[in-house]
């Protein structure tokens, strides 16, 4: 090993796609899917509260599932689909419950804001009603030190039941 | 000039209505702009060495190492930065004898609680920084370490400070009345000793800072996660020898702050001082370890109290004695005795009674400085009081509801002075219990808990009544000698196409201060809320004032943005009278349009007033005042602070085989004077309310008797979560502050202030059948097993 220069131990090339676009990079070993995307490519709205997976700021989509961003490495993310909010805010599919966030003030100082609603859309991919409880369990990997949760499950709730209505009447 | 905010059919109606904010659609975006979002050319990162003693003398700093490591540009020890960053003393002249030790920036020779900066390494990246500070050897020689806030004083305790001759920081006693007759002459005495858990507030947004320094303008900007720009703008200036108009403080999103970024803070003030020395910008964003062992902690007391009570159940006398223990300094430039000065004014603060005498006793330790956090002393002094009001309760046999009615000072007795010394110009306990209890069904609710009771399922309701101090005036900081401004002010002006810009010293810490000054402004000038666009957080453009804390933004803010939207929309009204040929007074400006007065026709849009004034002013008579832009200062006068109350109640039920408690529901009705956004407001009072039954419930930061902090991360240290918490039902009644047209009081600590209070008693409730009772926060399953029996004390 010791012939190796001292890059090649410690960068990684990837190439995948982040909302949408191909992203090719040559990254840190050890680089965080959020400080990749934050530091490197500039989308600071996935948010690094804690590092060690217990907040829920960072939470992104990762091939379709809702992954912690600060525990995820960059480097294995060769091939992998990214999305993060600002991607799902372009596209649309976050476009009724941020409405139902605003409407019901259901965010304060916001910090913690992407990662609920990228869990929250979540839950509600599974489609029906979930139920207050059912909604509570799903964010509960989420801090939230401002609203006390309760204009939160309010805005889940009232997009369920908005898409369940729409699906019913469709 | 007078508003009847009482008509919601009156013109530009905004005040009193639910109005969205308008930067909730950036965030919810993802769109925000936190400190941490802010890349700068050339910035560089510091990551600082802590100590991982609680008490050490610093013997040596070995940095070679570390400057070996790619990307490390410079290291900095404790001593160097003081030649560039001069000590603090956190005293303040009116709380008599409090006195402190200077603190530096990053510690010189001697280290006072686990945390505390040594070095500093700054490097291109956050992780070279840390790469390097894990590489500075730092050799300690460990001291004798004080951690028990009850034996701080004792002989044979060592000194933090040698040169403050003890470890006590500040003492105060207040008397009133006969207390010790008052004792001996009761019918009842009830004793408890209570204890609250050390918190700290885990903002989500660790604190966040980037100094930016300009060599060749002399200028330094620092963007910060603060509550108070213009303190650090004046903090920074003097500590760092610049003039106060060459730093620029610039706060944009903050992500959560509840106090906690109210404080200058040692790594803070070294990130400055350091990008001053290197002419470059540098950034320090606190990992979540550094968070919790050095963000502000707050509540760590320890209280033995008692009541007396007459044989109708009437409050003779209540006393007091408060233990509490702030760290090795008293913080920067607040101090960290008003806690403990909060918890002597407000014991008792609901209720009419005569006699009381209290005593704070606040001494140093080595652990994390402690200082101003939500609603400083509010529940602690609501636990007690709460607390001994409800076993005062149970010795005579009264119902809590009861106790209450024939105790807390009647709506009609206003103005009044406590027996703290402390005065209310207008509360409303009676009719808030009254509203409370309705809105619970508290006899219904009695009626479930008797008959769950019978089925083996023990249940609790607990009520707790509460003041809340907000609207502070000088009284609270600058007769002390605190720089920490009690006025604010706003600057409203018109552009030319008819809109409104407002630019106001208080911030938007998430809390909706940019919706509520919108609505406000949009209603005094008379234009759709819409068109008002909003200022806050740039030292350099809005006017000086105090920022956000104490509840203060639309008490004090709001009726700042108010008197200068109304002296704009007389600015407008001259104008547009001298170019309608009427008396400015006929005329008035509602949704943008100036209309006349009586008849409510249409004159002129404000569109075309601002064209005419800014692109075609020779046609305004000459003379005429034109200025489309008025600021206005408010302060407070009348009272020192703005008291307001408010009572909650919380539901919940004890599983007597495990210790666990399940919030049921909870209830609070609250009066903070004129609600100028009731949403926001109720909001508010939820989000403080999960900080205060987080405080009953979960968080305390553990110590072990060597002053290492246990559960320093977010997976030890418990929070609420959402599956944990209850719903909550909000009610108010109105009582306006007759300091100001616009009436507002503050509503940001009451949640806080009374949950743990209501809380406690709801589990007393539900344990009064085996009787034990639980007085120590927080009520763990292992301390609720303990009062059971089931469990020794833990």
């Amino acid at each position: 090993m010791t012939d190796m220069p001292p890059d090649f131990a410690r960068k990684v090339d990837i190439r995948l796609t982040v909302n949408g676009e191909t992203v090719e990079a040559r990254v840190d070993a050890g680089r965080h899917l959020v400080d990749f995307l934050r530091l490197d490519l500039g989308l600071t709205g996935a948010h690094a509260g804690c590092e060690h997976g217990v907040c829920g700021a960072c939470t992104l989509k990762v091939d379709g599932d809702i992954v912690r961003g600060c525990l995820v490495l960059a480097a294995q993310l060769d091939g992998a689909e990214v999305w993060t909010v600002e991607g799902l805010t372009d596209s649309g599919a976050l476009a009724d419950l941020q409405d139902a966030f605003v409407a019901r003030n259901a965010l304060q100082c916001g910090f913690c804001t992407p990662g609920m609603l990228v869990a929250a859309a979540d839950l509600l991919a599974d489609g029906g009603v979930p139920s207050r409880a059912e909604i509570r369990e799903h964010i509960s990997g989420n801090y939230c030190r401002c609203t006390g949760y309760e204009a939160i499950v309010d805005a889940i709730e009232t997009v369920a039941r908005a898409r369940a209505g729409t699906e019913a009447a469709a | 000039m007078s508003i009847d905010f009482g008509n919601p059919d009156r013109p530009n109606s905004y005040i009193g209505r639910t109005v969205p904010r308008p930067n909730a659609r950036r965030l919810v975006e993802g769109r925000g702009r936190y400190v941490d979002d802010i890349v700068l050319p050339r910035m560089l990162h510091v990551a600082f060495v802590r100590s991982p003693h609680a008490h050490a003398r610093i013997l040596s700093i070995d940095t070679e190492a570390a400057r070996a490591v790619p990307g490390v540009r410079r290291i900095f020890t404790g001593a160097e930065l003081a030649a560039h960053c001069t000590p603090w003393v956190a005293v303040l002249a009116h709380l008599k004898g409090l006195k402190s030790a200077p603190q530096h920036a990053i510690a010189v020779d001697r280290a006072t609680w686990t945390g505390e900066a040594v070095a500093a390494v700054v490097a291109d990246s956050r992780a070279a920084a840390e790469d390097g500070a894990a590489l500075v050897e730092v050799g300690y020689e460990p001291l004798a370490v004080v951690t028990d806030m009850r034996t701080a004083l004792d002989p044979d305790t060592p000194l933090i400070h040698p040169e403050l001759g003890d470890n006590l920081t500040f003492r105060r006693l207040h008397e009133q009345g006969d207390v010790e007759a008052a004792f001996a002459g009761a019918h009842k005495v009830v004793s408890a000793s209570f204890k609250t858990g050390r918190h700290t507030g885990v903002c989500v947004e660790p604190r966040s800072i980037l100094a930016d320094y300009n060599r060749a303008e002399d200028q330094l900007t620092v963007y910060h996660s603060t509550q108070a720009p213009h303190m650090m703008q004046t903090v920074i200036a003097k500590h760092l020898d610049l003039p106060e108009g060459r730093v620029r403080v610039v706060c944009g999103d903050v992500g959560g702050s509840y106090g906690i970024k109210v404080h200058v803070y040692p790594d803070e003030m070294a990130t400055v001082a350091i990008s001053k020395v290197m002419g470059r910008p540098v950034k320090f964003i606190a990992d979540r370890l550094e968070s919790f062992a050095t963000d502000i902690h707050a509540r760590d007391h320890e209280i033995d109290g008692r009541i007396a009570v007459d044989a109708d159940g009437r409050i003779l006398a209540i006393d007091i004695d408060d233990y509490t223990g702030i760290g090795p300094y008293s913080v920067y430039p607040r101090t960290s005795a008003i806690e403990g000065n909060q918890v002597v004014n407000l014991c008792g603060g609901p209720y009419h009674f005569a006699h009381y005498r209290a005593r704070t006793t606040v001494v140093l330790q080595n652990k994390t400085p402690t200082c101003q956090y939500r609603a400083v002393g509010h529940p602690i002094a609501a636990a007690v009081t709460e607390g001994l009001v409800d076993f005062a309760a149970e010795a005579l046999g009264l119902d809590p509801a009861e106790m209450r009615r024939r105790n807390l000072i009647a709506d009609d007795a206003y103005p009044y002075t406590s027996p703290a010394n402390m005065r209310f110009e207008g509360l409303s306990h009676q009719a808030s219990l009254a509203k409370l209890l309705e809105m619970m069904d508290y006899d219904g609710l009695r009626a479930e808990q008797a008959r769950l009771r019978a089925q083996g399922i023990h249940r609790g309701i607990g009520l707790a009544s509460f003041i809340e101090l907000t609207n502070p005036s000088p009284f609270m900081y600058g007769i002390g000698g605190a720089r920490i401004s009690a006025q604010d002010g706003c600057t409203v002006r018109m552009d030319p196409d008819g809109s409104v810009v407002a630019l106001s010293g208080v911030t938007e810490q998430g809390q909706g201060t940019e919706a509520m000054l919108a609505q406000v402004v949009a209603e005094a000038v008379g234009v759709p809320v819409t068109r008002v666009r909003v200022i806050t957080g740039d030292t350099q453009v809005t006017p000086y004032g105090g920022g956000t804390w104490a509840s203060r933004g639309a008490g004090i803010g709001g009726e700042a943005a108010l008197q200068a939207g109304l002296a704009l929309k007389d600015s407008i009204l001259t104008v547009a009278g001298a170019m309608l040929q009427c008396p400015p007074d006929s005329l008035d400006v509602v949704e943008g349009t100036v209309i006349d007065r009586a008849g409510g026709e249409a004159r002129m849009p404000l569109e075309e007033l601002g064209r005419i004034v800014y692109f075609r002013g020779d046609t305004l008579p000459k003379g005429l005042p034109r200025e489309l832009v008025q600021t206005r200062h408010f302060i407070t006068s009348d009272y020192p602070f703005a008291f307001t109350n408010g009572v909650q109640a919380s539901y919940l039920e004890v599983d007597v085989e495990t210790g666990f408690v399940r919030l049921l529901k909870h209830w609070c009705v609250e009066d903070c004077g004129r609600v100028i956004n009731p949403q926001l407001v109720d909001e508010q009072i939820r989000g403080g309310i999960v900080q205060g039954l987080g405080g009953a419930l979960y968080e305390e930061c553990l110590y072990d008797a060597d002053g290492q902090l246990l559960n320093a991360n977010m997976a030890d240290y418990l929070v609420p979560m959402a599956a944990e918490m209850p719903d909550m039902a909000i009610g108010h009644i109105e009582t306006p502050t007759r300091e100001s047209l616009l009436g507002a009081k503050g509503a940001g600590e009451a949640g806080t202030a009374g949950a743990p209070a209501a809380v406690m008693n709801a589990i007393n409730d539900a344990l009064r059948p085996f009787g034990g009772r639980v007085t120590e926060m927080p009520f763990t399953p292992a301390r609720i097993l303990a009062a059971l029996g089931v469990v020794g004390k833990a």
